[in-house]
């Protein structure tokens, strides 16, 4: 039935050596791009990058931590290494790297030859590119309070009224501000055009219910960030207004409120995070049933829990605030609403477990980061829920026992099923396999790293040690804790090093990796890799949930049982 | 879920999908509407806690005028809307050119209000909290007009020009979606500032 | 006072062994001293028991989970040679529901058990004993005020022991003068945050009288990580005697002080010798130079609200809140210059030469 509508595993014969053109018109072809594979690629680039710096930024603060009354940063230096390090991981490293795979992967496995809205596209890009040079530049313009420049100082969740002009008159507020809404509009414009892809481009035969789960799930993701993004652009623009047109929204002193920032800022800050790792489930989603050679288990239900995530995030945001003096009822509520968010996550959870069970596992590096994953986003999960236990909450919150969970959250789970993304798809996006070896090598050292570090932050938060401090007392009995959170931090370096040379050196002697190299069942493998520009010489046309399986299994193919 | 082979039906059916620019336009609208429901939220969150200054009740008469121009040019867009998919371009300019009109006499309208209130009645958005809270809601949803205008204006002169044409009818119904979410925005702003705010 | 059934109380204790054998030193007092693991306050053991009984439940949840992944990855490795596809299967209702209604019953059970402190802790009644103290953040200091003895003090919180045989708990009201403050002392209570124009609750009633540290924990600015706190659960009797010197001091100073102001400046350039350095000099210094402007002195015309109340400064044991002891050499750096143990702190280096420094550290060394 779908012999003729897919185009031939090999792809498209290339005659000859397409000519490069020169330096110049290679890079004016980049910028000009609207292209979703380029400025997909650009997205990864550029997070990439912003990776190593707040990688950097956090070693900086492990040194400063990893003995008490330690003197390598100033207090001030090392508010601004802390706030820097959120807030680019949040808004210049995850965003982009997802957004990037989303406008790579989603046209591709729709069988649609670009995203719905190529020029959104390019201008989504170069404005969240933006937003990321004019944070950075904070560094080195305007006037600092004290000689290190104006980089934001004020937390990533910069809190009113520390940063209104009486608490915060230099521009540490307003940098941290401006970037981040523009950063906010380049998100909204990718989300428009992700939704419209998924709903208006799909080829023949591709039935809500038989697209992939990523698209899927990086639709929902698109919907919360439409929602979540807003309300953080609007207290964005409140803030400014009290710093610079004398406004009062968050002036105590005029009867305003600090409770009013806490709660528009969660009310983003909460769907935020899951707009972060709907994506990694959604790798998941697409690398763990291929590496167990089944299909995933529970496919409705996927897409019932995962949307359900998605609603049901909406309402949990003030378990952020528990302690900010709610009634025992806003508590008690906000504490269900939060519970109620594991039943479709542990859903999730066990639809994976159930897709390997039974299956013939192969251990490629992505699977190994994928089964990583797996294990870190329970104990991350768990912790959750430990956290969303208000009344022992009143204990955890803003210790380093929230520390320990969201970075089990952002790196156990979002940063390792990132990893496996790249692995699995680095073959498609740039025709060469990455070695399996240093692979290997980086796996390793990066669960080593991971666990030293994340497992041990959840004791000093434990034993009472606060978040957001340049330093501690030694009488607390946190020193030997936070030496041995700053030594896995070392060993996390070290395995990204690798990995960022495993990218280069493979990216000239990988081994060639074909359409196909693990065998897979999406429409993304049934073209050359790299992809031609257009995507697919002729347009697919598809009966199932996963076209190239019924093509490679005729006598059992999925578009029987569908 | 089964595991027992299905039967398929035909595949000759048309493959339809929607439209790019209305689920866009949707999405975006989904967007603003969140914005626009974090300044209502401030604004009714602070209503009464004011320590000085005048109060809405003082302060705001009720723009009766300016609202139903405004309200009533979603009417207009929609004959405009029709008259293009008929084909009708010299109705379309017209329905057009009048709704554009009736949106800047609604703009008109606020400047005058702003000038009576800063003038007469003191406020600006750095008086009190209902200076703050009104200017910001009011304000971005006057500059929400202010972009629907400028579009439509763009729309204007294209057609004065001849370069509309009625296959460009899904175009132009796609901006008069926006136009009619503008409309409604000012529905629940009136509703929040003008009714329930000066009780 | 709480109502539980033994099963409850078994398993916890079966669970309390399992952590305590984890982590046997974290219940040790001494050497970690801002353990959430080691209660000594109603709220505090409430919270504390809730903590081991989700621990538990999701120790085992995690521990089944685990067990079945580890299994699967074990037992469904591909073969080495084998490149057949293993049989396709897409779901199974019987077993999704399960997996849907069981998480369901364990939430009910830990919402309930969380519902049960919530309330229990935010809902208490405050007793006719019960003693207040107002609370208000500052950066980068406390202020404690006693309205029913009315005494204001700074940084180091007294409270009195709380027994069965003489109950007194202390219930405090929060605010900020600032920005937003957290006011945790672990082993007393979790935290509760202070915000400028809104006053937070919460309550304490410690069981053994001690000292029990805790700091700010929610970002307040540069030094944020030195607004620490000393809280002194005393007998009752040191209470009283505590209180007393915080009030007693008030009446003795007025009567001396009429004379001093009225003299002229002798601080800094009078022909006495360089070690006639003395409290009554001091405070003619500290009086004459922008000190007030910020400080109190109870009796005084020193009357400044923006710093710390010094009229006992030398009854605490740190200075800074927390930022060091409170010893003369400490304290004279820090007059000199505060920037050397609080950068970032709100009180200026005032630029005095050494002799007005060394006067003004003589009179506040007075201030007991």
């Amino acid at each position: 039935m779908a012999d003729q509508s897919l185009p031939v595993g090999q792809g498209v014969e290339v005659v000859g050596t397409p000519l490069r053109g020169t330096w110049l018109e290679v890079v004016h072809e980049w910028i000009i791009t609207v292209d979703h594979k380029k400025l997909g690629i650009m997205y990864i680039a550029y997070a990439l990058v912003f990776l190593l710096v707040a990688g950097f930024e956090a070693m900086l603060i492990r040194i400063q931590l990893a003995i008490p009354h330690n003197t390598f940063l100033s207090p001030f230096t090392f508010n601004r290494m802390f706030t820097m390090h959120g807030t680019t991981m949040v808004f210049l490293v995850g965003m982009p790297i997802l957004f990037g795979f989303g406008n790579y992967l989603v046209p591709l496995m729709i069988g649609a030859r670009d995203m719905a809205f190529p020029r959104l596209n390019a201008f989504s890009f170069w404005v969240s590119a933006f937003a990321g040079l004019l944070l950075y530049y904070s560094f080195i313009g305007g006037v600092g309070l004290s000689g290190t420049g104006s980089a934001p100082d004020v937390a990533w969740f910069a809190y009113a009224p520390l940063t209104e002009k009486a608490f915060s008159p230099g521009h540490t507020t307003d940098y941290w501000a401006i970037s981040i809404m523009a950063s906010g509009i380049g998100s909204i414009g990718t989300a428009i055009n992700i939704i419209a892809t998924v709903f208006c481009m799909r080829c023949k035969g591709m039935t809500l219910g038989r697209i992939p789960l990523l698209p899927w799930l990086y639709a929902t993701m698109s919907f919360i960030v439409l929602v979540a993004v807003s309300p953080l652009t609007a207290c964005q623009a409140m803030l400014l207004i009290d710093r610079y047109l004398g406004g009062h929204f968050f002036d105590t002193q005029a009867g305003g409120s600090a409770i009013l920032w806490a709660h528009f800022f969660w009310i983003f800050g909460h769907p935020e995070v899951y707009v972060l790792v709907l994506p990694a489930f959604a790798f998941a989603n697409e690398i763990i049933p291929v590496f167990s050679r089944k299909a995933i288990f529970g496919y409705s239900a996927m897409v019932a829990a995962s949307v359900s995530i998605a609603f049901i995030s909406l309402g949990v945001w003030a378990h952020h605030m528990f302690t900010i003096g709610m009634t025992s009822f806003g508590n008690a509520f906000f504490t269900l609403s939060t519970m109620l968010v594991s039943i479709p996550t542990g859903i999730k959870t066990f639809n994976w477990l159930a897709t390997i069970w039974g299956g013939k596992i192969r251990f490629e590096t992505p699977m190994l980061f994928s089964v990583a994953f797996l294990f870190q986003w329970v104990i991350a999960g768990l912790t959750g829920i430990m956290l969303s236990v208000s009344a022992w909450n009143w204990q955890l919150h803003n210790s380093y026992f929230v520390v320990a969970h969201f970075h089990y959250v952002l790196v156990g789970a979002i940063v390792f099923m990132i990893f496996a993304a790249l692995y699995y798809w680095y073959p498609k996006i740039t025709g060469r396999m990455l070695d399996e070896r240093l692979g290997k090598w980086h796996f390793w050292l990066m669960v080593i790293g991971f666990h030293i570090t994340f497992d041990t932050m959840h004791f000093p938060g434990l034993l009472g040690m606060p978040r957001q401090i340049y330093t501690y007392e030694p009488d607390r009995g946190w020193t030997t804790l936070n030496m041995i959170i700053s030594v896995g931090g070392f060993i996390q370096a070290i395995a990204i090093l690798i990995f960022v040379y495993n990218m280069v050196h493979s990216y000239f002697r990988g081994e060639e990796a074909g359409p196909d190299p693990w065998d897979a069942w999406t429409l993304e493998w049934a073209t050359s890799s790299p992809p031609p520009a257009y995507n697919f010489a002729i347009e697919p046309e598809v009966a199932s949930r996963r076209p190239l399986w019924d093509r490679k299994h005729p006598e059992d193919p999925d578009s029987a049982f569908e | 879920m089964a595991t027992v082979p299905m039967e398929h039906g035909n595949h000759d059916v048309t493959w339809t999908l929607p439209s790019r620019g209305t689920v866009a336009m949707a999405c975006l609208i989904t967007a603003e509407s969140a914005i626009f429901t974090i300044f209502v939220v401030a604004y009714l969150y602070y209503l009464g806690r004011d320590v000085h200054g005048p109060t809405p009740k003082e302060a705001l008469d009720v723009p009766w005028f300016y609202s139903i121009c405004l309200i009533s040019s979603s009417f207009f867009i929609v004959l405009a809307e029709r008259a293009i998919e008929h084909g009708k371009m010299a109705a379309f300019r017209l329905w057009w050119a009048v709704t554009i009109l009736l949106g800047i006499t609604f703009l008109y309208g606020t400047g005058v209000e702003w000038r009576n209130l800063i003038v007469e009645h003191h406020l600006t958005i750095a008086t009190n909290l209902f200076g703050t809270t009104y200017y910001s809601l009011v304000g971005l949803h006057a500059s929400h007009v202010v972009a629907g205008l400028i579009m439509m204006l763009v729309v204007l002169a294209f057609s004065l020009m001849g370069a509309v044409h009625p296959h460009h009818a899904y175009r132009v119904k796609t901006l008069a979606l926006y136009w009619h979410f503008v409309d409604a925005v000012w529905l629940v702003v009136f509703t929040v500032v003008y009714v329930v705010g000066r009780q | 006072m709480r109502a539980r059934s033994n099963s409850t109380i078994a398993v916890c204790r079966v669970i309390a062994a399992l952590v305590a054998f984890a982590s046997s030193a974290a219940v040790a007092h001494a050497s970690f001293p801002a353990s959430i693991f080691a209660p000594h306050s109603t709220p505090a053991h409430q919270e504390h028991q809730l903590a081991l009984f989700v621990l538990g439940i999701s120790a085992l949840i995690f521990l089944g989970v685990s067990i079945l992944l580890i299994y699967a990855i074990v037992k469904f490795r591909a073969r080495p040679n084998d490149d057949t596809e293993p049989p396709q299967v897409f779901g199974s209702l019987q077993i999704e529901l399960s997996w849907t209604i069981i998480p369901i019953l364990i939430i009910v059970v830990l919402f309930l058990g969380t519902a049960r402190v919530l309330f229990s802790v935010q809902d208490a009644k405050k007793p006719a004993t019960a003693l207040d103290v107002v609370v208000i953040g500052h950066q980068f200091w406390w202020e404690f005020r006693y309205p029913q003895y009315n005494v204001v003090a700074a940084n180091e919180l007294h409270v009195p022991v709380h027994t069965q045989a003489a109950p007194r708990p202390t219930f405090m009201k929060l605010t900020s003068a600032d920005v937003i403050h957290s006011f945790w002392v672990p082993q007393l209570n979790g935290k509760t945050d202070l915000l400028p124009n809104r006053v937070n609750e919460m309550w304490i009633d410690p069981e053994t009288p001690g000292v029990y540290v805790g700091q700010c924990a929610q970002f307040c600015g540069a030094q944020h990580a030195k607004m620490l706190l000393r809280v002194s659960v005393d007998t009752a009797e040191d209470f009283d005697k505590w209180i007393k010197n915080q009030q007693r001091a008030q009446a003795e100073l007025a009567e001396p002080h009429v004379a001093m102001a009225s003299m002229a400046n002798a601080g800094s350039q009078s022909g006495d010798a360089i070690d006639a350095i003395d409290a009554r000099r001091g405070q003619i210094v500290f009086e004459q130079q922008a000190c007030i402007n910020c400080h109190a002195v109870a009796g005084t015309v020193a009357n400044g609200r923006y710093g710390p109340d010094l009229t006992h400064l030398m009854s605490r044991e740190t200075l800074g809140a927390g930022a060091m002891a409170n010893t003369q050499e400490n304290l004279l750096a820090w007059i000199a210059d505060p920037n050397t143990f609080k950068p970032g702190c709100l009180m200026p280096a005032m630029h005095l030469n050494e002799r007005q420094n060394a006067q003004i550290t003589a009179y506040l060394l007075s201030l007991k």
